[in-house]
C-alpha cells in the first residue's frame, strides 16, 4: 500500500533527522513506529503525510510514484499529538471541516459527520464547543474528523500522549475496536511501548542520531485484544523484546 | 454560586462608582472650603450646572466630534483590516510596506495635520483623515499578527486537506484573528477621538461645524473654564463610551470560545 524506499531528511541546518529508512505498510495493517525522542518518528510520519519533503528517496503509494502524484487523490488522514480542533466552531463543523473544504455537498456530509460522531461516542455532543469538552473526548472529536473521509491511510503521531494513563487506556481500546470494524490501515507513532503492543500488528522500532528504522516486529496476537492481554505474559514478553531492542539501540547511540 | 456571579457584577459597577463618588465628593469640599474661583477650579456643581446651560450647544459639539471619531473609526478599520490582509499574503509585501504603516504611527499628528487640512477641501472630510491616521495603526498590527498567529496544527491539517489559500484566509485566519483585531479596534476606539480633537485643534474650525475641541480652545481665549471642565466631561465620557462599545461587540464576538471573555467562575 505505501512502500517508503531509501526515505532520507536532513533539515536545512544540516540535522540529519533520518538516515535511509525503509518500510511498507500494508493495506489493514496497524503498524507502529517506536522510538525514543527525537528518532524521526514524526518526521518520518510528516513525509508521509507529505507535510515535509525527504532529501533523498522514494515513496510508492499503491505501486504509484509519490513524487509525481503527491497525495492528490489519496484519502489521507492525520491526527496529531493535540486535538487541533477550531475552537470557534462546534464539534460538528470541527468534523465536517474536511468535508467542506471538499466541497461536499450538505447533506450527505451531515450524514457522515453523525455517522463519525457515534463511531467515537459522541453523537450527543454534536453542538457542543472544544473547551466544553475533555482532553479525551477533545481527542475523539480530532478521530472522528480524521474518519469522515473514510480514509485509505490514518497517520496518527502520539495522539494520546498529553492525556492521562486512564483515558489513554480507553482510547486505545476504542482506536483498536474501530480499526478493526472499519478495516482502516494506520500507521501510529508512540513512544510508550505497552501502547504499540496493545495497539499493533507490527512495531518498527526506530533508533535516534540519525533516526533510522532497526527492527520490525510481528505482534502476532488475535484482535480484539482486551485488558486480560494488556498484563498477559505475552504482551509483557514482546514488551520486553521491544524495550531491548530501543535500549540496545540507545546504548550503541551513546556509546 | 448565581450570588457570587451577581455580586461580582454588581462590583464591576459599584467599585469604580464609589471611586467617582469619592473623588467628585472630594472636589466639591476642597473648592468650597477654600473659596476657589470657578475661572480657576470651578466645583463639579458649576460644571453640571454648566452642562445644563449650555447643553444644545455642548451637545451639538459632541455630536460633531463623535460624528468624526465613529467616520474616522470605521475608515481605520476598514482600511486597516485591508492592509493586513493584504501583508499576510506574502512577507515580502509586508517588508515593503510595514515601515510606511510604521511611519504613520510615529508622526506625530499635529505636524501632519496642517498638510491635511490644507490639501484636503472639505474640512470634515480633512478631520476625518487625521483621525484615521492616528488610530489606523493598532488595527494593522493587532490583525496582521492575529492573520499569522494560526495553530499549526491546524495550518497543517488545511494544508493536507488541499484547502485553497482563501479556504485558509476565510475560514482559519480570519477566525483566529478575531481576538488580535478586537484588541486592536479597542485601542483604535480611544486614538480615533483622540485624532478627531487633536485635528479640531489644529483646524480651528469655528460656526456651526464646531466640535467639542473648538469650544475648548474658545472657552480658554474667554476664561470660561466651567464651560471647558463640561466639554472636557462630555470628550472623556464619550471616550468611554465608544470603549465600552468596542469591549461590547467584543464580548458578543467571542464570549462563546476565547479565553480573553470567557466567562469564569471565582
Amino acid at each position: 500500500m505505501v512502500a517508503i524506499a531509501a526515505v532520507e531528511k536532513t533539515f536545512a541546518n544540516g540535522t540529519a533527522a533520518l538516515a535511509p529508512v525503509d518500510l511498507v505498510v500494508r493495506r489493514g495493517e496497524f503498524v507502529s513506529l517506536l522510538g525514543p525522542s527525537g528518532c524521526g518518528k514524526s518526521t518520518l510520519l510528516n513525509i508521509v503525510a507529505g507535510l515535509v519533503a525527504p532529501s533523498r528517496g522514494t515513496l510508492a503509494w499503491w505501486g504509484g510514484d509519490f513524487a509525481s502524484t503527491g497525495v492528490s487523490g489519496r484519502r489521507l488522514a492525520f491526527v496529531f499529538q493535540s486535538p487541533t480542533l477550531m475552537p470557534w466552531a462546534r464539534v460538528d463543523a470541527n468534523v465536517r471541516l474536511p468535508l467542506d473544504l471538499a466541497h461536499v455537498e450538505r447533506a450527505a456530509a451531515d450524514r457522515a459527520v453523525g455517522e463519525a460522531l457515534a463511531l467515537v461516542g459522541l453523537e450527543g455532543f454534536a453542538r457542543h464547543l472544544p473547551r466544553e469538552l475533555s482532553g479525551g473526548m477533545q481527542m475523539r472529536v480530532s478521530i472522528a474528523r480524521a474518519l469522515v473521509t473514510a480514509p485509505d491511510l490514518l497517520l496518527m503521531d502520539e495522539p494520546f500522549g498529553a492525556l492521562d494513563e486512564f483515558t489513554r487506556s480507553r482510547l486505545d481500546e476504542e482506536l483498536s475496536a474501530l480499526w478493526a470494524a472499519r478495516g482502516l490501515t494506520v500507521l501510529f507513532v508512540t513512544h510508550s511501548i505497552v501502547e504499540s503492543v496493545f495497539l499493533s500488528t507490527r512495531v518498527a522500532v526506530m533508533a535516534a542520531r540519525p533516526g533510522r528504522v532497526i527492527a520490525d516486529v510481528p505482534i502476532d496476537v488475535p484482535f480484539p485484544r482486551d485488558d486480560a492481554f494488556r498484563v498477559s505474559t505475552t504482551a509483557a514478553e514482546h514488551g520486553r523484546h521491544l524495550s531491548a531492542l530501543v535500549a540496545g539501540a540507545g546504548a550503541a547511540a551513546r556509546a | 454560586m448565581k450570588n457570587a456571579d451577581a455580586t461580582t457584577r454588581a462590583l464591576r459597577f459599584l467599585a469604580p462608582a464609589a471611586v467617582a463618588v469619592l473623588v467628585v465628593g472630594l472636589w466639591q469640599s476642597l473648592t468650597t472650603v477654600y473659596d476657589v474661583p470657578a475661572y480657576i477650579v470651578p466645583s463639579p456643581l458649576v460644571v453640571a450646572q454648566t452642562l445644563l446651560q449650555d447643553g444644545a450647544l455642548l451637545l451639538r459639539a459632541l455630536g460633531v466630534t463623535l460624528t468624526i471619531a465613529l467616520a474616522a473609526l470605521a475608515v481605520a478599520t476598514l482600511l486597516g483590516t485591508l492592509a493586513a490582509l493584504l501583508f499576510v499574503q506574502s512577507r515580502w509585501i509586508e517588508m515593503s510596506l510595514f515601515p510606511y504603516a510604521v511611519l504613520l504611527q510615529v508622526t506625530p499628528i499635529v505636524a501632519i495635520a496642517p498638510l491635511i487640512i490644507i490639501w484636503v477641501k472639505d474640512t470634515t472630510a480633512a478631520l476625518v483623515l487625521c483621525a484615521v491616521v492616528v488610530a489606523i495603526f493598532p488595527i494593522i498590527s493587532n490583525t496582521t499578527l492575529g492573520l499569522r498567529s494560526v495553530d499549526p496544527g491546524l495550518l497543517d491539517f488545511f494544508r493536507m486537506a488541499r484547502a485553497s489559500r482563501w479556504q485558509i484566509l476565510t475560514r482559519l485566519r480570519v477566525p483566529s484573528a478575531l481576538p488580535y483585531f478586537f484588541g486592536g479596534l479597542r485601542i483604535a476606539s480611544g486614538l480615533s477621538l483622540i485624532g478627531a480633537v487633536v485635528a479640531e485643534f489644529v483646524a480651528g474650525t469655528g460656526g456651526s461645524g464646531a466640535g467639542l475641541a473648538y469650544l475648548i480652545l474658545l472657552s480658554g481665549f474667554q476664561l470660561n473654564v466651567p464651560r471647558l471642565f463640561a466639554a472636557l466631561v462630555l470628550i472623556a465620557a464619550a471616550g468611554v463610551a465608544l470603549f465600552g462599545a468596542t469591549v461590547w461587540v467584543s464580548k458578543r464576538a467571542l464570549s462563546r470560545w476565547h479565553e480573553s471573555e470567557l466567562e469564569r467562575e471565582a
